[in-house]
């Protein structure tokens, strides 16, 4: 074995140590890119730590730390929704990232595949119908009974095997319901250019169509009311206004299962009506 | 220590080591070349120069399936075919399960709860993979392989010109990122690794569309670029440590044979992984045959490089 020739003047260090020497630096580097690579991998944390980023989950949602533990981030989901309104979290979700969420105002579920294909579809049950009986369901999560899809009320034992809510509308902005102002409310629901879909019984049974092609005609706005998917989920509520002329407000019922329609089709700009990811039933 | 066990803990990051012993056949190939050592490359390049260049035959076929794989992902949603629904980390063929094994390595660990359709996807590619080489899923299925080769031309491009060295990490690094992101799953109950999975970003870019994940992606190709030649894969992920323990006990390996080796060195320079063509240096062979170990990607550029067909695809029982 021949060494390289050392540089003139200056005495060669010996093999062996010139050797080590590359050895120490060598094991130095490696450890900078373990730290410096652990080191960005846990800046993952920052964007979930306190709840920071709070998404809407698909039907069927393990609580967040489990549902985040348990997705493998494929997408399946996402390829069986009909109306496409499952997302999946980018790098600023951090340890979230490939996770599904929904953007219940851009796109909600409106359940019309009638019987969650993404969490049919999901592979390790982070969506499930069947929670683990280890995880505990937490009070508030739990909804009284098997939620009922309107569309299939008249189909006897129909109901959505579905015992955990992912979320609660909440009448977030009263002042801007177009119920409590007692105005009505005609055209569509959130203009000409929005791409939002839904499944319209009365049009088409098995077919969603874009919102815009549906407009309404309503002498008092009940949108969030007439086309929340859930039977007893809403309903419109009496009570006396400022001026003491009586009036109607939406009311969450504990049957909500926080799937987002009522605030997807909220004619109001930023909606009244807002799905609150993760919110638990609390009796009033 | 067996041959198998010594490549197994060269793949962790041991130094690969010349053979305590060589077998008579392997000394009579040895003493043959030593001995008629000018004759023996005059004919083996007569030879050659018979035999018409294989040019990059397995890299286009690789190339190809790589993105004839991601490719129907892609279209299997695009067009709602659903053959292959899902992305890399796990889809499902014609319904059929299959779930990335190191993904569900670091789901089981942080969910600690095991769903029955995840041990059936697990088990599933446990035997394609076990059946088709383990590691031969970096080079013929995973995205960032292939950027990743791109990047390391130009990478190797520059170091030509002398603006870039590449500078080497210890190869037992890989190994302790994959215990240590094993660690932090069962610890923190976050699949951490998937955070920055260049396998799962690029998967779901392709299928789902680009994000902002993708600025992490072209991070690490800048880093490979300027710094450190191929660094993802050679010194990081811990994919490619699992599908190698499975690649240990595949069939489907690339093998050497001493006696066609005119030891130029071509196809370590070619190589992700060229301590696994150790055996190629003078010396280093203890058989006459010998199949290269579990780290070896089955990426066939040694294949393609070694014009004297030394190094070749081998089926154990097969061929």
């Amino acid at each position: 074995m021949n060494a390289p020739p050392g540089k003139p003047g200056k005495p060669r260090p010996p093999a062996s140590s010139e050797k080590a020497r590359r050895a120490r630096r060598t094991f130095i580097r490696s450890a900078g890119l373990t730290a410096a690579v652990l080191g960005i991998s846990l800046t993952g944390y920052l964007p979930i730590a306190g709840g920071r980023i709070s998404r809407l989950r698909p039907p069927g949602a393990l609580d967040e730390a489990d549902f985040l533990a348990s997705c493998i981030k494929c997408g399946q989901c996402v390829q069986v929704c009909p109306v496409s309104a499952i997302r999946l979290g980018d790098i600023g979700d951090g340890f979230g990232i490939g996770t599904p969420y929904i953007d219940a105002r851009a796109q909600a579920c409106d359940f019309s595949c009638d019987v969650a294909q993404c969490i049919l579809a999901c592979p390790t049950g982070a969506l499930t119908y069947q929670k683990p009986s280890f995880l505990p369901v937490r009070a508030g999560a739990a909804l009284p009974s098997p939620p009922a899809l309107k569309a299939e009320t008249q189909i006897p034992g129909s109901a959505l095997n579905l015992k955990e809510r992912v979320g609660l509308a909440r009448l977030v902005r009263p002042e801007a319901c177009l119920a409590v102002q007692g105005k009505g409310f005609s055209g569509q629901a959130r203009g000409p250019a929005f791409k939002g879909k839904m499944r319209y019984i009365d049009v088409d049974r098995w077919k969603p169509i874009p919102v815009r092609e549906h407009p309404y005609e309503r002498t008092l706005c009940d949108l969030c009311v007439t086309e929340c998917p859930i039977a007893d989920a809403i309903a419109m509520e009496p009570f006396a206004g400022e001026d003491g002329a009586p009036r109607f407000r939406p009311a969450v019922r504990e049957q909500c299962v926080g799937c987002g329609v009522c605030e997807m089709v909220c004619p109001a700009e930023p909606a009244a009506i807002a799905v609150e990811a993760h919110a638990m039933w609390k009796e009033a | 220590m067996s041959r198998h066990t010594g490549q197994f803990l060269e793949m962790l990051g041991a130094a690969p080591k010349k053979p305590a012993e060589i077998s008579s056949e392997a000394q009579q190939i040895m003493a043959f070349k030593y001995r008629n050592n000018a004759r023996f490359i005059k004919e083996n390049l007569q030879a050659q120069a018979a035999t018409p260049d294989p040019g990059h035959k397995w890299r286009n076929w690789r190339w190809a399936t790589l993105a004839a794989v991601n490719l129907f992902f892609v279209l299997s949603f695009w067009l709602d075919i659903q053959l292959l629904e899902g992305a890399l980390t796990a889809s499902r063929f014609a319904g059929f399960h299959l779930i990335d094994l190191n993904s569900a390595l670091q789901v089981m660990l942080a969910h600690k709860h095991i769903v029955m359709n995840l041990v059936i996807g697990t088990i599933t590619v446990f035997l394609l993979w076990a059946v088709l080489g383990g590691r031969s899923f970096c080079s013929w299925v995973c995205p960032y392989h292939l950027l990743s080769e791109l990047a390391e031309k130009i990478h190797l491009a520059l170091a030509r010109r002398g603006y870039v060295t590449d500078h080497t990490f210890h190869r037992g690094t890989r190994t302790v990122f994959w215990a240590l992101f094993a660690l932090l799953a069962f610890a923190t109950g976050y699949t951490v690794f998937e955070t920055l999975s260049p396998t799962g970003i690029l998967s779901r870019a392709l299928i789902y569309g680009p994000g902002l994940a993708l600025g992490w992606v072209f991070l690490l190709l800048v880093f490979e670029v300027l710094w450190s030649r191929r660094a993802w894969c050679r010194y990081i992920c811990p994919i490619g440590l699992t599908y190698g323990v499975v690649g240990a006990i595949s069939p489907l390996r690339v093998s050497f044979r001493l006696e066609q080796c005119l030891h130029e060195g071509d196809c370590r320079k070619v190589c992700l992984v060229p301590h696994v063509l150790d055996v190629t240096i003078k010396g280093r062979a203890a058989e006459t045959d010998t199949a290269l170990g579990p780290d070896c990607t089955r990426c066939g550029l040694c294949v393609d490089i070694c014009k004297s067909k030394a190094l070749r695809y081998d089926f154990k029982g097969i061929s």
